[in-house]
């Protein structure tokens, strides 16, 4: 990390040979790009259709302007638009589009040529593809200044490195030669950025550049763009992730069917929302409807204060529901469940290592950690889809693990997953109808009565009668995931283990199958072990936590507990990344106690072993 | 120990579907309809039997009376040439469905029956596949002689193993799939399991596969006849009809080129069914 | 096992295995062809007694219970001896180097036409125009269901019976062998062309293709640095999968054209039965299925560096 600030020498050994005209008024923040009612139509003749209608915005250097919205709201169309990259379909009107004071609506495919990668650079999301794998990191960097022409050959490679050495990436010379599936994911977005940045432009887009990463990676690619902006650097920030935008934008505009409905600085969009669409995508981000309160010297009192706090203003049932299944017998207990995997050369892997603990009758237990921790294995486990290495899980006080499938099928409707991927673990051939069929029948409904009983169902998930012959491809993902839980109900179970439940969801269609979740699980009285990366999701809706690290469980305890005094440093390593309000708390403790981000290393290759 | 295994990587099995002329899919339909109805009623197309010759008039070159012209005994090649439609498709058509029998029933013993049937079958299949297709259907026709049955059986065992990889290949992405995991999770029976979701996922792909090879089975069983190992003169099984017509290609093209000039555009329809298939499948689901 | 030795140990074990499994199939059809054996031996034309008959079965062996003759073929085999003709009078062996010569001219010049044509194809109708690509993809969908037979006779009628531009039999004459490469290659060439423009505007699609025009990399050279490697890796497969049907479509080119080579000494074998050279024929057929095999292995870790082995540490 030291890099970053050490190799300010790299971008004025590029710019210098041919540096972008200064404008004079160096003092006064320029307008690098000026965009003023811009459309972006796909089609032609009545189909139609527009991706962005009438969108002002401008980007000026050093300042970083976020562009908000779900999938499909133009975000995208909009930054390709900025490139001349719309594509071949889109057609592209303005009333006034200037890039460096150089009017862009004039532009041939040469001019726009010039621009690319000169003046505006491209940051997109998830660097395994964005980047050319069958190429080395380092030809990638170089392309731009071969593309346009702005180093004499031999100093292309020096300047490769330092472009490496100033977005972080450790041996510069060495790494210039590895291939993206040789980096870590963190390395591989550093390496992106670095060849966005290779050709000295001074306004980035970034085009959802952390959405692919791990929560702790995030918060340092995020470091990193703070850094660009502070040397400078125009940027154009795109994300749907709310805690990415607080931690980066001084402006915000809010994007919502190809309109921008809302804009304004950072703090003012994000403490008060003007446009309902807004209200609406800020209530449902998860952890912003129950505020931490800010994080004081003491964190003993902190804890304590979060807890009341919580407890009076939100009295929900869930604190009663606790304090009953105390006395509740514990509905599975898993003592000691160890899973090894062989790998790819012999070696064996511990997937999952000697984990323990119980869940009662009527508690919502969170399981988090970061990918490749091995919380799906656990689920596999739990589950009896995949055999345990060792350790013994019960169910309901009777043996569970280990067991014959013919012994096993008879109990397995007292347990239920809801799936991260619901689109993957329906049949594609299958209506609703009769996927909730199958499970109705393992149930023991009558054919004659599994209509009605579906239906049923389908009402309990906010679903209706029309879904019934639909297919999975014709649903949407909430309706989906809806209809993955309808499934999961229908056996009647005790326990839903939930892997990922609403990972793949937009914000606002999460925070409805969260609220879903929440409704059900209270009115049934289910036990409920809740997976996810994402802690804000876990806060909100888990009573007690488990954080998993490389296969074992390395804290536990009630949610309040764990997120008010982190123990283990894992934890605080986690809390720490989650962008936003929840993680700036603990980023402030965490720098006021001189704790050093660990060096990024690369994270263990994890294959999803087969079921 | 594993036993390693000399895998030829994967054949791209997808096709972007190549343009076509509007009325081109139709079109490919009709004609395949118009092949199948001369195969069963080859009376409705033309008056004169297949070995119906006429000494007096060999070699007539197209026309009026002979739109294909006759052959070097007088028999009328427009009429041999519906006559044999029947043969061509038939043993296409056989060599096809006897391929994908028995590659269904390999290729799921393979990926549902444990780890030393699949290392059996799977090798096997390599060394299939490590033989030209034509190499192994002369060695067919070594064992069951020449004629039409053999050249039916040395196409489906050329074809067999590619379809069995595929099938292998499928059956395995549905065993692992989330919603065979859901449905075990459920608590459903191995076998219903096997007949409600691994069956009819694993076949669908398959017989759009097979609709492609359709058409390439038609083509390699005329090809075997071609060499004298299929139907016997004076069959007029295409391939056949080639064979004798290449010796009077200096003074009767006409002999060798209609009979093959009906193959291609046989085999054409039924490729242009076959990718259509395949791409409004792929487009569905398995992509 | 050393790490780096282990993988090559496996390679040459699969190698063997599959030249094993198929001089076994080999041996198995030989097994199973119904009738005497010695028919194939004296053919039909001779009338031979019991005796000689018997004499014949002793000197090739044919007495010996199944397994005995398996393991003696085997062992034969592995030694590089091949046996002999039962029809040419001459060691196995001296037949297939005699007729390989002018097969591999042939298959040669039909795999180099085959690429260069379908490479150049590719990059002219892959363009941002419609009509050269829908022009070229119902040309090539013709091409591919045209049989190679009824190819290369329409090929002799027009070109040679009607044009006398090329001979009509192999004369040893250069342009001899016109006629039979582009039969071989049009069908190839034809498939390749579908499988690389596919693969080229698959590539074109991809986001990191996005990246390189966002650097401001000119279309063409996102064509020359990027999409082709990438398109290039299918088209590879099924180029090696081509080599070894190249036997199959001697066989039928050599047939048409009347060139000697291996594919008319396969097709004789199989109809004469002579079953030394067809064992003989599969077992060369396996040979460079295996060695193409392992030829097409080296090119992909030279095209994609994700399937080269990490020796040593990755990293991170």
């Amino acid at each position: 990390m030291t890099a970053t600030t050490g190799a300010g020498g790299a971008p004025e050994l590029l710019s210098s040979p041919a540096a972008p005209p200064e404008p004079p008024e160096a003092l006064e923040p320029a307008a690098l790009v000026e965009v003023d009612g811009l459309d972006v139509r796909f089609g032609s003749g009545p189909g139609q259709v527009y991706a962005v209608r009438d969108a002002s915005l401008t980007l000026t250097a050093g300042r970083c302007l976020a562009l908000v919205g779900e999938s499909g709201s133009g975000k995208s169309a909009l930054a390709r638009a900025l490139l001349g990259l719309a594509g071949p379909t889109a057609t592209v009107t303005a009333r006034r589009l200037r890039i460096h004071g150089e009017d862009a609506l004039a532009f041939r495919p040469r001019d726009w040529l010039k621009v690319r990668g000169r003046r505006i650079g491209l940051v997109s999301q998830d660097a395994l593809v964005a980047l050319d794998p069958l190429r080395p990191i380092g030809r990638e960097v170089a392309e731009p200044i071969l593309a346009h022409r702005l180093l004499p050959r031999r100093a292309v490679e020096p300047a490769v490195h330092a472009l490496l050495e100033r977005v972080g990436i450790p041996d510069p010379a060495e790494r210039a030669h590895s291939y993206v599936h040789q980096l870590s994911g963190g390395l591989r977005q550093r390496a992106l950025i670095a060849s966005a940045l290779a050709a000295g432009p001074r306004v980035l887009l970034a085009d959802e550049p952390t959405t692919a990463l791990d929560a702790s990676v995030q918060a340092r690619v995020l470091d990193l763009l703070g850094q660009l902006r502070a040397d400078g650097t125009g940027l154009l920030l795109i994300s749907h992730d709310l805690g990415v935008v607080e931690a980066l934008a001084d402006q915000v505009a809010v994007m919502r069917e190809g309109v921008i409905v809302e804009t304004g600085p950072a703090a003012e969009v994000l403490s008060r929302p003007r446009h309902p669409y807004t209200i609406a995508l800020l209530d449902a981000v998860p952890g912003r409807r129950r505020r931490l309160p800010v994080a004081g010297a003491d964190t003993a009192t902190a804890a304590t204060a979060a807890g009341t706090a919580d407890r009076s203003a939100a009295p929900d049932d869930r604190s009663t529901a606790s304090g009953a299944t105390l006395e509740a017998p514990p509905l599975l207990t898993v003592a000691g469940a160890t899973k090894r995997f062989r790998g790819s050369r012999g070696n064996r892997r511990t997937a999952v290592d000697d984990v323990s603990f119980t869940l009662r009758a009527g508690e919502t237990l969170g399981l988090v950690g970061e990918s490749g921790s091995g919380k799906s294995t656990l689920a596999g486990l739990l589950l009896g889809l995949i055999d345990a290495d060792g350790g013994e899980i019960l169910l309901a006080g009777q043996p569970w693990s280990g067991l014959p499938e013919r012994e096993r099928r008879a109990r397995r409707h007292l347990l239920q997953l809801v799936p991260q991927d619901p689109l993957s673990a329906f049949d594609p051939r299958w209506t609703v109808a009769r996927v909730i069929g199958e499970a109705l029948r393992t149930a023991g409904v009558e054919r004659r009565d599994r209509h009605a009983h579906a239906l049923t169902l389908l009402e309990q998930v906010g679903l209706s009668s029309v879904h019934l012959d639909r297919r999975p491809l014709a649903l949407s993902g909430g309706q989906r995931q809806r209809v993955a839980i309808a499934r999961a109900l229908a056996t009647r179970p005790r326990l839903l283990v939930c892997d990922e439940p609403v990972s793949a969801l937009d914000v606002s269609v999460q925070a409805q199958v969260l609220a879903l979740f929440r409704e059900l699980t209270s009115s049934l009285g289910l036990a409920t072990l809740f997976i996810s990366h994402d802690l804000a999701v876990v806060r909100e809706i888990c009573s007690r936590v488990l954080v998993m690290k490389d296969g074992a469980i390395v804290e536990t305890g009630p949610v309040e507990q764990v997120f008010a005094d982190p123990r283990h440093p894992h934890t605080r390593e986690l809390l720490a990344a989650v962008p936003g309000e929840i993680g700036r708390a603990y980023r402030a403790r965490f720098e006021a106690g001189h704790h050093q981000r660990p060096p990024e290393t690369g994270q263990p290759f994890f294959q999803q072993p087969s079921i | 120990m594993k036993v390693p295994s000399l895998r030829r990587p994967r054949m791209p099995r997808r096709l972007r579907f190549p343009y076509l002329p509007r009325p081109g899919l139709a079109l490919a339909a009709v004609i395949l309809l118009l092949f199948v109805v001369a195969a069963i009623r080859p009376s409705l197309f033309t008056g004169s039997g297949p070995t119906d010759g006429d000494l007096l008039e060999t070699l007539q070159a197209p026309g009026g009376d002979h739109w294909f012209g006759t052959d070097q005994l007088g028999r009328d090649v427009f009429a041999r040439v519906v006559h044999g439609a029947r043969y061509s498709l038939t043993i296409g058509a056989a060599a096809t469905g006897i391929g994908v029998v028995i590659a269904t029933v390999w290729g799921l013993a393979a990926a549902l029956g444990g780890r030393f049937v699949d290392a059996l079958l799977m090798r096997t299949t390599d060394v299939l596949l490590a033989l030209p297709p034509l190499l192994l259907a002369l060695m067919v026709v070594l064992i069951t002689g020449k004629g039409v049955v053999g050249v039916t059986l040395a196409v489906a065992v050329s074809a067999m193993p590619g379809f069995a990889r595929v099938i292998r290949g499928q059956a395995l992405v549905v065993r692992r799939s989330g919603y065979v995991s859901a449905a075990i999770g459920l608590g459903v029976r191995r076998w219903l399991i096997a007949a409600w979701h691994v069956l009819p996922n694993t076949l669908a792909p398959l017989l759009v596969f097979a609709t492609v090879t359709l058409g390439i089975s038609i083509a390699s069983a005329s090809a075997l006849s071609y060499l004298g190992l299929g139907a016997q003169p004076p069959t007029p099984e295409w391939g056949a009809m080639l064979t004798e017509g290449q010796d009077y290609l200096g003074q009767a093209w006409w002999i060798a080129v209609f009979p093959g000039l009906l193959l291609v555009v046989v085999v054409l329809a039924a490729t242009v069914l076959g990718r259509h298939a395949q791409a409004r499948s792929d487009g569905r689901v398995w992509s | 096992m050393h790490p780096a030795i282990r993988p090559v140990a496996l390679r040459l074990l699969g190698a063997v295995l599959v030249i094993w499994g198929a001089a076994t199939a080999a041996f198995g059809v030989l097994q199973l062809i119904p009738g005497d054996p010695v028919n194939a031996i004296v053919g039909t034309h001779a009338l031979v007694g019991p005796e000689q008959r018997a004499h014949l079965r002793a000197e090739y062996g044919l007495d010996d219970p199944p397994f005995a003759q398996y393991l003696d073929h085997m062992g034969r085999l592995a030694t590089g001896r091949l046996g002999d003709s039962y029809q040419l009078q001459q060691p196995v062996w001296s037949v297939i180097t005699d007729q390989v010569g002018p097969t591999v001219e042939l298959a040669l010049w039909a795999m180099l036409s085959a690429v260069v044509l379908a490479v150049a194809v590719t990059l002219v109708t892959s363009g941002r125009a419609r009509w050269p690509r829908r022009i070229s993809s119902l040309l090539e969908l013709v091409i591919v269901s045209t049989p190679p037979f009824w190819l290369g006779i329409l090929l002799l009628t027009v070109f040679s019976f009607h044009l006398g531009w090329f001979p009509v039999a192999d004369t040893g004459d250069p342009r001899s062998l016109v006629l039979p490469v582009v039969t071989l290659a049009l069908p190839i060439a034809a498939v390749l062309t579908q499988v690389l423009r596919e693969g080229l505007l698959t590539a074109l699609e991809a986001p990191f293709v996005l990246t390189a025009r966002a650097r401001g990399s000119a279309e063409h050279s996102v064509r020359a640095r990027h999409a082709l490697r990438h398109a290039s890796l299918p088209a590879l497969t099924l180029a090696g999968w081509f080599v070894g049907t190249l036997l199959g479509g001697a066989v039928i080119v050599e047939t048409v054209f009347a060139r000697s080579g291996i594919g008319r000494v396969t097709l004789q074998a199989v109809a004469d039965r002579d079953l030394p050279v067809v064992q003989g024929v599969v077992a060369l057929s396996a040979v460079v299925f295996v060695a193409v095999s392992a030829l097409l292995d080296v090119l992909y870790s030279v095209v994609d560096p994700r399937l080269r082995r990490r020796t040593g540490m990755a990293a991170a």
